[in-house]
């Protein structure tokens, strides 16, 4: 791998679901150790990206290219891409009845960094600052998981999951979604703990830039109805904030 | 569950190996009858055990029964004609005497046992090991501590033989011979089993296990289990079952009956992995007590057909009746399970929870009873009944029956179906788990209130053995 080899490589990205096509033509390279953001309204298509970088089979892709570190993801299944180290944080985390929280983080650190990472003392180790840094309580090991958890404590248990599983790359769909100012401080600390000073990649996709007062962005791209209609620097997510997304809506493609 | 155990158990998670199932030994017997029956079968059946005449007689009297008696009129009826009893070898023996000394066991036998890890499983858990193979049991070692304290832990054949009076006061006397065609069966034909009484006041603290296999091409199994827990006692007792794949038809008839006197606490734990041609058909009743209770943890995985209501008869006033209870019903396979209980008496109180799975075809049926006499007052019941059906083909129904001629019962009773949903896999394949390794992830959890309740390498076979199942299951 050369230096300058993105971690994520996406080329002229066609995507549909049910024949209906809502990505037209996404183009995005995030290299190692860089944060990038997707800000757009409801409905551009922001899920549609992340859900297809991780390989969801209800997306059909007409066209283009995914890769990660070089190497072609779109044969991949969604389990083979996390184990090459694709992360996707879920905007609506799935409960699961009866799986201890505690098993289910040791098996799939199992799964995807090794047995190795996953036994007695290595694991219990960094399990317990993980957890210390999204101020999980201990108590939460025996519960199931996501079952009965609140909104605040699926986010945070979204991003304690990041930190163990350490990916190439985290995407993370609406992090900060229906969380309060403290619940944004703390899974930011526990994204920033993860991806910097690391060769990861990240990619926050939010049409807030609340979040991203916190998770500083090297880069910020606009989602307007399938297309990356502008990009730029952390400015631009303040720029939003002030100014909205219409100035960037149809009839104004100076971004395209 | 505390985080410390939380731990625990991934540590033990960590240690278990893999097992294969379905594999089995050649058969080493000594004695093996002809298939089929009649008397001079039965007859011959007491004789080489030595039987008092009282046994033989109501052997003989059972199997009349069992001829005349007509199959079930619910269940699987199709299935159920399907059992050839003309090819059911009745009898087989395995070793000559019953072992003690584990190093005096057959070697091919020891093999079979290694595997399933018992040695190194009895340091840590067990009080007490019986494990029958074929018919009889080969090898019985009771812990010093349990002699001692005057706990009685036999095979049935030796019980019988040691302690008549004990067996002949209660044998048959939680479920007469006349309850069903197949408790006729059992009585006629049964062989091994375990009895055990408990003395009064005595708690044994650690889980008492038996191991029951079918090793035998076409062999029944009528085993027969007499507990006996005096007053103010406690026992619990686990038995689990791996069963080799077989080309023909084979039989399972157990019978187990449970006595929970005044105080007294029983509870009866099973998983069953049945070979997909066993027929399970299996009675099994307790009778609760003044203040006692019963608890039948059941589980039943495999078998083509199991029909199978474990139940309690809460006799006396306060007595406490819990059935919690899984079946898996895959390709070809049907569980007919569920379980009864009868409040016969005043502030009785009983629970009952069943959860199924059915798969490719599978079918699982909750069928259950529950009544309430005219005189029993303040009783309390609660029902829940889960399914979770991981494909179109396959099947669930449920029977539930409550009949409560009390209206100071309190009864409260929750069904729901449910199926896997694609974001709840896509979600742990996300976590880099495979399509089977997460559909396994969702069974192991929709069974959890079951898996907690049992011994840790209970639990752990059980998550490994929905693992395989889910194995090639992906189209």
């Amino acid at each position: 791998m050369s230096d300058n080899q993105p971690v994520l490589s996406i080329k002229d990205l066609h995507v549909g679901i049910e024949g209906n096509e809502i990505l037209h033509g996404i183009n995005l390279d995030i290299a190692p150790g860089e944060i990038h953001a997707i800000m757009g309204r409801n409905g551009s298509g922001k899920t549609t990206a992340a859900s297809t970088i991780m390989g969801h089979p209800d997306y059909e892709i007409s066209s283009g290219k995914i890769s990660l570190d070089g190497e072609d993801l779109l044969e991949l299944e969604a389990w083979e891409r996390a184990r090459k180290g694709v992360f996707l944080s879920f905007q609506y985390p799935q409960a699961v009845p009866g799986l201890q929280v505690g098993h289910f983080l040791r098996k799939s650190v199992a799964s995807i960094r090794g047995e190795d990472s996953a036994k007695g003392p290595v694991f219990r180790e960094a399990l317990k600052s993980a957890m210390e840094e999204v101020s999980i309580p201990r108590s939460f090991l025996s519960r199931y998981v996501n079952d009965g958890f609140s909104g605040g404590e699926k986010k945070r248990f979204e991003i304690l999951q990041l930190m163990l599983l350490k990916p190439k790359l985290a995407i993370l769909d609406e992090t900060d979604s229906g969380l309060d100012i403290d619940g944004i401080r703390v899974v930011s600390r526990g994204i920033n703990a993860a991806i910097r000073g690391s060769d990861s990649g990240a990619l926050i996709i939010t049409h807030y830039s609340r979040i991203l007062e916190h998770v500083k962005p090297d880069y910020v791209h606009v989602l307007i109805e399938g297309k990356i209609v502008r990009s730029g620097g952390p400015e631009l997510a303040l720029e939003l904030e002030e100014r909205g997304y219409e100035w960037l809506e149809s009839g104004n493609n100076e971004g395209e | 569950m505390r985080e410390s155990e939380v731990m625990a158990m991934e540590e033990a998670r960590e240690a278990v190996g893999d097992y294969d199932l379905g594999w089995h030994d050649p058969e080493h017997s000594t004695i093996r009858f002809d298939s089929g029956l009649s008397e001079e079968v039965v007859r011959k059946i007491s004789a080489i055990k030595n039987e008092p005449e009282w046994m033989t007689e109501i052997r003989v009297k059972a199997y009349h029964h069992f001829v005349n008696r007509p199959m079930p009129g619910f269940g699987d009826r199709e299935a159920l004609e399907g059992i050839k009893f003309d090819e059911v070898c009745y009898y087989l023996r395995s070793s000559d005497a019953t072992e003690k000394d584990w190093d005096d066991v057959p070697d091919d036998i020891r093999n079979t046992f290694d595997r399933l890890g018992i040695p190194e499983a009895e340091q840590k858990w067990l009080s007490g090991v019986t494990a029958q193979y074929e018919s009889e049991a080969v090898y019985h070692s009771i812990r010093e501590d349990l002699e001692a304290q005057g706990v009685i832990f036999l095979d049935m054949d030796s019980g019988l033989r040691e302690y008549p009076d004990l067996v002949k006061e209660y044998f048959c006397s939680v479920i007469p011979y006349q309850d069903n065609k197949f408790s006729a069966l059992n009585t006629a034909v049964w062989s091994g089993g375990s009895f055990i009484y408990v003395p009064k006041g005595i708690k044994v603290e650690m889980p008492v296990q038996a191991y029951f296999r079918i090793n035998a091409k076409n062999m029944g199994q009528f085993e027969r289990t007499l507990i006996i827990a005096d007053e103010g006692s406690s026992i619990h007792y686990v038995e689990g079952c791996t069963a080799p794949t077989y080309s023909t038809d084979s039989l399972h008839s157990a019978v187990v009956e449970l006595i929970a006197l005044d105080g007294a606490h029983i509870r009866y734990s099973t998983i069953q992995n049945w070979s997909a041609n066993v027929y399970n058909l299996v009675t099994k009743r307790g009778i609760a007590h003044k203040d006692a209770s019963i608890e039948w943890i059941d589980g039943n995985i495999g078998s083509k057909l199991t029909m199978k209501y474990p139940s309690v008869i809460l006799k006396g006033e306060g007595s406490h009746a819990e059935v919690i209870s899984i079946a898996y019903a895959g390709k070809g396979q049907h569980q007919d399970a569920g379980a009864k209980v009868h409040h016969l008496a005043s502030n009785t109180t009983s629970k009952i929870l069943s959860k199924s799975i059915s798969k490719d075809g599978g079918r699982g049926s909750y069928r259950g009873m529950v009544t309430v006499s005219p005189k029993a007052e303040n009783c309390k019941l609660n029902v829940v009944c889960d399914a979770l059906i991981l494909d179109d083909e396959s099947q669930t129904d449920t029977y539930p029956t409550m009949e409560v001629a009390n209206a100071s019962a309190r009864c409260e009773h929750e069904a729901s179906v449910s199926k896997v949903s694609d974001d709840q896999v896509f979600y742990l394949m996300s976590r880099g788990h495979s399509e089977e390794e997460a559909l396994a992830m969702i069974v192991n959890g929709f069974f959890e209130p079951f898996t907690r309740e049992l011994p840790m390498e209970y639990a752990v076979e059980l998550n490994k053995l929905m693992a395989l199942e889910m194995e090639g299951s992906i189209g």
